[in-house]
């Protein structure tokens, strides 16, 4: 029986096992959102903009691990997606993102709300198609997810034509195909397992990669075996458990003295699905110079592309230790991770100097201990990396790569829809002003969202890089808005509540626990609360500042 | 250093503003990249002109092998078969046009076009032919020119299309 395109779109999206989009309608996806209303059995989540509901399928996906959907319309719908598919695709999240377009007689003619969205997309998606035929609908739908799941998964735009979505064709219903595990060629791991057995001062630097291959246990059971310290990147934290005593909490720009000092002292580093970044190898040339490195990653165009490396393993994360674990000796306990364990011991217990919004978040991660924690970007965004103490994987939604100021209202939506659970959003002022208006989606929704507004009345990150840098010249970062978000957050329809001082943080955390549906705490922290510690970009690590130093 | 790497690709609209985009995101130092249909309807076949070093030469053939209408990528062999077409516009008159005429019969450059104040020669070669035949005429006025860049092919029996992945997909 023939089919029209839109219907194929859904039937389609219930073969990939997708119960929940993500998006906006408008002129071009009329017949795609017609049809979703007569099947009726996909939860659709309308947001407030399309890049809060591309932040959302971003969220969701980073949150349960399958793949998000967002749907968007022609023209300025479809550029509204741009942001939050180039977060994904910085942080390598599964992400299909439907747009439809004018029809294809209308293509190339400046039509009213036509944009060549397929071709703004190149650089920020693995791939993008216009699908001009709709006998080629099913199959470019299918060869998205596979291609958005396949090897270092990504987003995958497919853009729609109006008229496509109305012509009909033959359907035949397909069993999804799930991407193989890349598979680990045998031949590099004696070398690695002999490097590994022969070294003696052995850190292992986790990333996003073992959180997306669903590496945290093989992770485990590797630092066990070989006794060597854990760092984590931005994006790895969660796959190593913080309580464990091997774990020296985030490693970079702003991460802990222990993480900087071991990865100083270490003879080799085991780099997992990470690809040294600026924000972690901030020197590259001199990041691991004279150390052996071991780079495991599911991408080749990674391998050595940012730090030379002695020995490289291609492929799955979790395949790869899985057959790399029985090659390795069991390791009493050494020295070097004795000595770094302390250390971050004695990190851990000395009391942080931080300001007020350093406190409200120690508080807040004794409060809401199981649930996933989304962020913006800046100061907050650090301050939640270091302080929370995330225990499992795909509990911190954090766009690292791209550093998206906004990403945190969709991505908690996203992440609450996933999971049914009560999502904490710890944001600024400066990132929730830019998508503010999604707190009106939370509320429809009746999401269980805390939202831990940390407000400075200042853009506090860049604001801290010009003390620093800049001579204390503060252009454009001292906002000072008047917004009362304590009456935003209730003419939203949301609770909104207020922390002072330090005898508030208690008692306000207390109190926004016990309200379901969305409460915003707006904490008035000071605008020279600073994040430390800090490695100027570009410098080594033994640089670390841990210290303000008055400029 | 310059590099000759070979592409098949997709044979569709797009393709090669994807790997040119790559390019130029990426930084690549690309001196020529030529691009036409196959003997195959599917694909097209890229040959491409990289200035670089190894580490270039390797980021690019991964990065290229990553988008997914490039279905085989491979690094021109030393032995392989290079050819680039010029055309060139030379200022003449009745005083100098046999002496650019002797020229062309040095290089086995053929005459397109003659008119009374200029002749259009082609020649095809490698590429540093047509750059020897072109600092010859130079002294006469070059008017305009035209080269395709590199084409390559292999030589015997093998096939890029035959030739194992370079990695595995995606």
């Amino acid at each position: 029986m023939k089919r029209m395109g839109a219907d194929i779109l859904i039937s389609c999206l219930k073969e990939q096992g997708v119960d929940t989009v993500f998006g906006y309608p408008g002129g071009a996806v009329l017949d795609l959102y017609d049809a979703l209303y007569r099947d009726g059995t996909i939860d659709h989540v309308i947001t407030a903009h399309e890049q809060g509901a591309a932040h959302a399928a971003d969220g969701y996906a980073r949150a349960t691990g399958k793949t998000g959907v967002v749907i968007a319309t022609s023209g300025p719908g479809a550029t509204n997606l741009v942001t939050g598919i180039a977060t994904a695709y910085m942080d390598s999240v599964p992400l299909v993102a439907v747009t439809g377009n004018v029809g294809i007689n209308f293509l190339g003619r400046d039509s009213f709300q036509e944009v060549d969205i397929s071709g703004i997309t190149v650089p920020i998606t693995k791939h993008s198609y216009i699908v001009k035929d709709v006998r080629e609908l099913q199959d470019v739908l299918r060869e998205a997810f596979l291609i958005a799941n396949t090897g270092r998964k990504g987003p995958v735009l497919v853009d729609i034509p109006k008229n496509v979505q109305v012509d009909t064709a033959e359907f035949t219903p397909c069993e999804p195909v799930r991407p193989a595990p890349k598979r680990v060629p045998r031949e590099a791991q004696g070398d690695i397992a002999a490097a590994l057995s022969a070294c003696e001062r052995p850190l292992i630097l986790a990333g996003g990669g073992t959180v997306a291959s669903g590496a945290d246990r093989e992770l485990l059971l590797l630092a066990e075996r070989l006794q060597a310290p854990v760092a984590s990147t931005l994006m790895g934290l969660g796959s190593f458990p913080a309580s464990h005593p091997l774990f020296l909490g985030m490693m970079g720009m702003h991460g802990t003295a222990s993480a900087a000092k071991a990865c100083l002292q270490s003879d080799l580093i085991l780099a997992l699905g990470t690809r040294f970044s600026d924000r972690v190898a901030l020197d590259r040339d001199r990041f691991a110079k004279g150390k052996t490195v071991v780079q495991i990653d599911i991408d080749d165009a990674e391998i050595g592309k940012n730090v030379p490396v002695t020995y490289s393993l291609l492929g799955d994360l979790k395949e790869a230790l899985t057959s790399l674990l029985p090659l390795l000796p069991e390791r009493g306990p050494r020295p070097f991770a004795e000595e770094m364990k302390a250390l971050r011991r004695k990190e851990l217990s000395s009391a942080r100097t931080g300001g007020l919004g350093e406190r409200i978040l120690a508080e807040a991660a004794r409060m809401f201990p199981d649930c996933p924690v989304a962020t913006d970007v800046g100061q907050h965004q650090m301050w939640t990396a270091q302080i929370w103490p995330f225990e499992a994987p795909r509990t911190l939604l954090t766009s690292g790569g791209l550093g998206t100021m906004g990403y945190g209202m969709g991505a908690a939506i996203g992440a609450a829809v996933g999971t049914g659970k009560r999502v904490v959003l710890v944001t600024g002022d400066g990132s929730f002003n830019m998508n503010l208006n999604e707190l009106s989606t939370a509320v429809s929704r009746q999401l269980d969202l805390v939202i831990l507004l940390m407000n400075n009345r200042a853009l506090g990150m860049v604001r801290q890089w010009q003390k620093l840098f800049y001579d204390g010249r503060f252009s454009q970062t001292t906002v000072q808005k008047r917004t009362d978000y304590v009456k935003f957050a209730e003419s939203f329809g949301a609770k909104g509540m207020r922390i002072r001082s330090a005898k508030d943080i208690v008692p306000v955390l207390a109190a926004a626990r016990a309200e379901k549906g969305p409460v915003l705490v707006d904490c008035r922290i000071g605008e020279d609360e600073n994040v430390l510690p800090m490695i100027k970009p570009g410098a080594t690590y033994d640089t670390i500042m841990t210290k303000w130093r008055k400029p | 250093m310059k590099y000759i790497i070979s592409a098949l690709a997709a044979n569709k609209s797009g393709v090669l503003t994807r790997v040119a985009a790559l390019f130029g995101r990426r930084g690549y130092n690309i001196e020529s990249l030529s691009a036409c249909a196959t003997e195959t309807a599917e694909f097209s076949r890229m040959t491409i002109v990289l200035d670089g070093d190894d580490y270039v030469l390797g980021q690019m053939m991964k990065q290229m092998d990553k988008l997914i209408d490039v279905k085989k990528i491979r690094r021109v062999d030393e032995d392989a078969v290079l050819r680039e077409l010029l055309l060139i516009k030379v200022r003449t008159n009745a005083a100098t046009r046999s002496e650019v005429f002797e020229i062309s019969q040095i290089f086995r450059a053929n005459v397109v076009d003659a008119s009374p104040e200029a002749t259009v020669l082609e020649l095809t070669g490698k590429p540093t032919k047509l750059d020897g035949f072109v600092n010859m005429l130079l002294p006469y006025g070059v008017m305009e020119l035209a080269r395709t860049g590199v084409t390559a092919i292999s030589r015997g029996k093998t096939r890029l299309l035959d030739e194992e992945d370079y990695k595995e997909k995606i």
